[in-house]
């Protein structure tokens, strides 16, 4: 590992003068980055300890019924709050699906963001790698690739975003409080990462000294409670990264969906938001056909990037699970192995 | 540059002087504190060897910069036992045969104290093993696993109820 300067600022606004520099980068509790750097992956010159910023780890009620979670709350922390986890239980769902406990008690909501991909190239700096170092090529692109991306990816790139937690989020509208140089600013989750385009180093909207300080949920978010699930399919039952992910949430009323939330994980650079789907699902009965008109919707502009076209089917068939499990709702308690298909969970359709 | 920080291991005091901001919590305990204990497997936070508890919960210590852990309480597997009588964790293990080549272990038994204390699991079996998915065993000795953290649990528990009538009977 590179040697660095280590400092800790106790304010918001040392800490984005600290990280403003070239070469600066923020650690929480680097579950993620003390890994890249291990590997040479990651190369800063200096970390700006945040773990000891005031007042960002903290779980707040807002005005409007939505919650704000503060950028240092551990998964775990926000997993296991009875509230949040009853007024947003996909979300609870996808962070326990995500990592091991052990490290569900050091990752921070804000970290779990900025997460990098797990493109083995990516991380092997011996391949060539246009997100590590812009102009040098994708190794990926005539690789091992059959878990890459199959929406919204580029010849530059075809990477995924590794995250669990963001899929619910994105599709319950969250929102990322930012504090920068400039003061302080906020984007929709939707629109903070980025697709790779020509530029795959850029990942999302953050510039130099941004620092998330917290993420919101709105309060309408809370009215799909009742009907809420992440399912993830990944190679071993636990302790994996997504195949592929679906975040489902509904609102039921008198056997209609009134409105209807889908987002995918492991298929694109960013949480993938699947508006076409909902539109679908809005005014539907719930139903088999239903369900499979929205996957096939949510897919429709999906195209294999190597030996990966299996992902298309395969996110159409874990959307129709995910919603099929939604419509018949939201568990009393999360499953023993939180997301997985293979539980025998009530609505869970085993040949969907 | 030198980072003087004090750490509490086992209930005791450490005060460090670190020469340098890359030593993990791993590497500080091992190499500096000289508590071999704690094992470096594959030192990315991927196998769970290095878990101990740190301010009552389990991390991977592989993953956590010493220098940004100034001031926290760690637990490790040396410091669970009271004298010569076994944590029941331990004990658990050795009755359950939760172990093979025992490089793993104490990772293991510091993770399976972890979930107990977190309150999750119960005892369900599968939320056991989902519980301990982060420590993995190149033994496969994960069914006598799963057998000694239920059966600690169930012993744990019944000190817990046994010392709340003692309170109970002494008020």
């Amino acid at each position: 590992m590179k040697n660095f300067d280590y400092v800790r600022p106790t304010t918001i606004s040392d800490a984005i003068a600290a990280a403003a520099e070239p070469g600066a980068a923020y650690l929480a509790a680097g579950t993620n980055l003390l890994d890249l750097m291990k590997g040479g992956v990651t190369r800063p010159n200096r970390l700006v300890d945040v773990t000891r910023l005031p007042g960002l780890d903290r779980i707040e009620p807002l005005a409007d019924g939505g919650v704000r979670i503060g950028a240092l709350v551990r998964n775990a922390d926000l997993a296991h709050d009875p509230d949040f986890a009853k007024s947003y239980p996909a979300v609870a769902e996808a962070l326990l699906s995500g990592a091991s406990a052990q490290l569900r008690n050091a990752a921070t909501a804000g970290g779990n963001l900025l997460q990098r991909t797990r493109c083995a190239y990516f991380h092997d700096v011996a391949s060539a790698c246009n997100k590590r170092e812009p102009g040098a090529g994708c190794d990926a692109r005539d690789g091992e690739n059959r878990l890459h991306a199959v929406l919204g990816w580029s010849e530059a790139c075809i990477a995924t975003h590794p995250s669990d937690f963001c899929v619910p989020l994105v599709a319950l509208d969250a929102v990322v409080e930012i504090e920068g140089r400039t003061g302080r600013r906020e984007v929709a989750l939707e629109a903070f990462h980025r697709l790779p385009g020509d530029t795959p180093e850029r990942e999302n909207l953050l510039e130099p000294g941004d620092l998330i300080v917290a993420l919101r949920l709105p309060g309408e978010a809370r009215r799909f409670s009742a009907h809420a699930r992440y399912l993830k399919v990944r190679e071993r039952t636990s302790y994996a990264f997504a195949v592929v992910s679906a975040a489902a949430a509904l609102r039921i009323e008198a056997g209609t969906i009134r409105e209807a939330r889908l987002a995918l994980g492991g298929v694109a650079a960013k949480p993938w938001r699947a508006r076409p789907a909902e539109e679908i699902l809005t005014g539907s009965r719930p139903s088999p056909a239903a369900f499979r008109a929205a996957a096939n919707a949510a897919l429709a502009d999906a195209k294999p990037s190597g030996d990966n076209r299996f992902k298309i089917e395969l996110a159409q068939r874990i959307i129709v699970r995910a919603l099929t499990s939604a419509a018949a709702g939201t568990p009393q308690r999360i499953a023993a192995l939180p997301a997985s298909p293979f539980s025998s969970l009530s609505g869970a359709l085993h040949d969907a | 540059m030198n980072l003087p920080i004090s750490l509490t291991v086992n209930g005791v005091r450490r005060d460090i002087e670190l020469a340098d901001p890359r030593v993990t919590l791993l590497d500080l305990l091992r190499e500096h504190l000289q508590l071999t204990g704690t094992k470096k497997g594959c030192d990315r936070g991927q196998c769970g060897a290095c878990t101990v508890l740190v301010n009552g919960r389990r991390i991977n210590s592989c993953m956590a910069l010493a220098v940004s852990h100034d001031g926290a309480d760690v637990l490790t597997i040396e410091g669970v036992a009271r004298g010569d009588e076994l944590h029941p964790v331990q004990a658990a293990f050795i009755a359950h045969d939760g172990f093979q080549c025992g490089f793993c272990t104490p990772g293991q038994i510091m993770s399976a104290i972890g979930l107990i204390h977190e309150g999750q699991a119960g005892d369900d079996p599968e939320r056991v093993r989902e519980g301990m998915s982060g420590n993995l065993c190149r033994c496969g000795a994960y069914a006598g696993i799963t057998d000694a953290v239920l059966d600690a649990q169930k012993s744990l528990d019944a000190q817990k109820s046994l010392a709340q009538s003692d309170q109970r009977r002494s008020a």
